[in-house]
């Protein structure tokens, strides 16, 4: 948390105002204006940070008059969720609840009832915080992000969408329109936990788990995890030694170890690298051993 | 920049600066001081108000993104000098120390019991999360939301 004594959070600075009202003219204004602005969208991150003093960008373009970037729709290829989407939706969508509980239980835990109604899924994931919530969900469900630029659109899979802490493949002019999630992963079982001092802290340490279980046999499993590395990460290995296997107690505890064991934790401000590796070799036992309940 | 924003009900234009926070505009412009500053960063839930019936934290806002839309704030929910049954519940149950917090924490219960009806206790301290009381503790403040549930089906 910023140190509020030492800055007026009162106001903002003044700035260069945009609110574009298609994606091409919003492309267009980007490009032209380059890194002198940044894009508001549910503002409870950036809003925070032109505060606290550590962006000062010269124009904003607001985005929230682009009709079509929010909302929650079923497509043939399974979920559509616009960039705008605000986090409350989410929690509200009941095609989230029913058919991806692990995207559900993730954003339930994102900020407060007010963050929620004011934060948008694309700014969570576009912050590229590696303790971001809701993007640890999406790589764990093979999602992928929707960018629109001066050179038309591209799709890029949450496994490549985050380069670093705050960085992603977004480039200069582009924007996050959407992000989709494929029909395959609907209906699996979805466990997501994360450690943190309080409820509405940042996550010490993630998890969002789902899987395609049958009769107790591990058919898919996908593991992403906040916190462990630079960005958002999956664990490929304990996904491949899982697969096809029976939960049983010996195979819970291997796993749980090579998981321990294939995360690259450093010691930071909120706790050390051993410590994480301990937490998530207990949040794979308990994943696992709830998957293999019926 | 010119906006129309429905305060309280009553439709209000306005000519702001596209950095004037929607807080500052309901303190300073509306002369609505009900609502609080209190952190200035979305930690305390002071400068709750309602947009278009959501809980949301005006000091996190800019006044331009309520161009077009419904604003409430604490002043607009008594009935002349007659208190809404949630002011009565806080008043009643002793959910008021220093005040400061408590027109957040109004809106916030106002927002929930709009939602929810009969919210039970858990359901009542996760919906308040984000309003924070340092005084009273929030037994009380409890209290006073299941009083005011109760009240408002009445």
């Amino acid at each position: 948390m910023m140190d509020i004594n030492k800055h007026n959070t009162h106001i903002l600075h003044r700035f260069e105002y945009h609110a574009p009202v298609t994606v091409t003219e919003a492309v267009k204004l980007l490009k032209e204006l380059g890194s002198e602005a940044t894009i508001l969208a549910g503002g409870t991150d950036l809003i925070v940070k032109m505060k606290d003093g550590s962006e000062r960008p010269r124009h904003i373009v607001n985005i929230k008059q682009i009709p079509g970037l929010r909302g929650v729709n079923e497509t043939p290829e399974g979920l559509w969720i616009g960039a705008l989407t605000k986090i409350s939706e989410l929690e509200n969508s009941r095609v989230i609840k029913e058919k991806l509980p692990v995207l559900y239980e993730a954003v339930r835990v994102i900020g407060s009832v007010q963050v929620r109604n004011l934060a948008s899924v694309g700014g969570n994931i576009c912050n590229a915080s590696p303790a971001a919530d809701s993007a640890i969900a999406f790589l764990a469900l093979d999602a992928v992000a929707h960018i629109t630029g001066p050179d038309g659109d591209r799709k890029v899979p949450f496994g490549e969408f985050f380069t670093g802490p705050g960085r992603t493949v977004i480039k200069e002019g582009e924007l996050l329109t959407g992000i989709s999630v494929p029909r395959d992963v609907y209906g699996w079982k979805g466990y997501w936990v994360r450690v943190a001092r309080a409820s509405m802290d940042i996550a010490t340490i993630s998890l969002a788990a789902t899987a395609k279980m049958d009769g107790g046999v591990v058919k898919e499993i996908r593991l992403a995890w906040g916190t462990v590395a630079p960005t958002p990460m999956r664990t490929d290995n304990v996904e491949d030694y899982l697969r096809g296997k029976k939960l049983e107690q010996n195979i819970i505890e291997k796993a749980a170890s090579l998981a321990a064991s294939s995360i690259k934790p450093r010691d930071s401000g909120r706790s050390t690298g051993p410590y994480k590796r301990k937490v998530a070799k207990g949040f794979i036992h308990e994943a696992l051993t709830r998957f293999a309940e019926a | 920049m010119k906006i129309t924003i429905n305060v309280n009900g009553k439709q209000q234009r306005f000519d702001v600066e596209p950095n004037t926070l929607l807080l500052n505009l309901i303190r300073d412009e509306m002369s609505l001081t009900g609502t609080k500053y209190g952190c200035g960063i979305g930690e305390c839930g002071a400068c709750t108000v309602l947009l278009d019936g959501d809980a949301v934290l005006a000091c996190m806002m800019l006044a331009v993104d309520a161009d077009g839309h419904r604003v409430d704030t604490v002043e607009g929910l008594s009935d002349g000098n007659k208190l809404h049954p949630i002011q009565q519940a806080y008043l009643d149950e002793g959910a008021v120390q220093c005040g400061f917090c408590t027109p957040g924490f109004i809106m916030s219960t106002k927002a929930l019991l709009d939602k929810n009806p009969n919210p039970n206790e858990a359901e009542i301290r996760e919906y308040l999360n984000g309003n924070i009381c340092r005084c009273t503790g929030y037994v009380n403040i409890v209290k006073a939301v299941q009083c005011a549930a109760v009240k408002m089906k009445e």
